[in-house]
């Protein structure tokens, strides 16, 4: 079913990220999301919300507004915050061939978003970071 | 949530991990790890057979397990990946740099 856009602003720090999560996995399986891909979406929300709570404000916690819809195919999740700007997109991606002994943790999560959503995007307007990140309910990602 | 059992093969420390390894939970693994390793426990497996799901944070604790079990000559070994873990796994490159088993035998074996 579709799902008009929903939107629930939650404290920006750590202890609330199994919140969001679930929040906005909820709202997923009610739009129809297939199971397989819900695990992606939490995976991505995951991530990027810890980003936030970790970077976003100089002075935490700040909010993370979350905004869910879906409309036929597709599913969008909007993780908003007031924070320093913060483009997550930019950071370089980890060297994935590394040895263990060179293998650093740094921007795994940004690769993660990347790899199990279809879209993703950020964008600095009126003061907020605003990434935007899509999927397409039924189908794989392309790897 | 993340429930942690623990059986001791031979001087091998089996882990069984059950639900998720995410932001909330990797800490209780990693204070486990950490706690087992300076005590020289340094012979490793995780089972993962009753785990649904790991993002970075606990790829995090992972990448510090076999580190410092491999400093110490030791070995961390997984086993039992199901099939949307093991996915991130690939995805995060942490497939080839980690010893990865089908089941907990096998991994126990494997030292």
């Amino acid at each position: 079913m579709n799902l008009d856009m929903i939107e629930q602003v939650f404290p920006a720090n750590v202890e609330e990220v199994p919140v969001v999560v679930e929040h906005v996995s909820g709202l997923a399986e009610l739009a129809g999301v297939h199971p397989k891909r819900i695990m992606h979406l939490e995976l991505a929300v995951e991530e990027a919300v810890m980003n936030i709570c970790s970077y976003a404000y100089e002075k935490p916690p700040g909010t993370v507004t979350v905004r869910v819809s879906s409309e036929d195919d597709r599913l969008t999740v909007q993780l908003i915050d007031e924070g320093v700007p913060f483009d997550p997109l930019s950071l370089e991606e980890p060297d994935i061939k590394a040895a263990l002994e060179d293998r650093k943790i740094g921007g795994l999560g940004v690769l993660l978003i990347r790899r199990v959503m279809d879209e993703v995007h950020y964008q600095r307007k009126d003061g907020l970071n605003i990434l935007t990140m899509a999927m397409l309910m039924n189908q794989q990602p392309e790897q | 949530m993340l429930k942690i059992s623990e059986r001791k093969q031979g001087d091998i420390l089996v882990l069984g991990l059950e639900g998720r390894l995410d932001a909330s939970t990797s800490s209780t693994l990693e204070t486990r790890l950490s706690g087992s390793i300076a005590s020289g426990q340094i012979k490793i497996v995780l089972d993962f057979s009753s785990l649904d799901y790991i993002s970075s944070a606990g790829l995090r604790v992972l990448l510090m397990g076999a580190k410092r079990t491999k400093n110490a000559s030791g070995k961390l070994a997984l086993a039992g990946l199901k099939s949307h873990v093991r996915e991130v796994f690939d995805i995060a490159g942490f497939s080839s740099i980690l010893s990865i088993f089908s089941s907990p035998d096998e991994a126990t074996n494997s030292f």
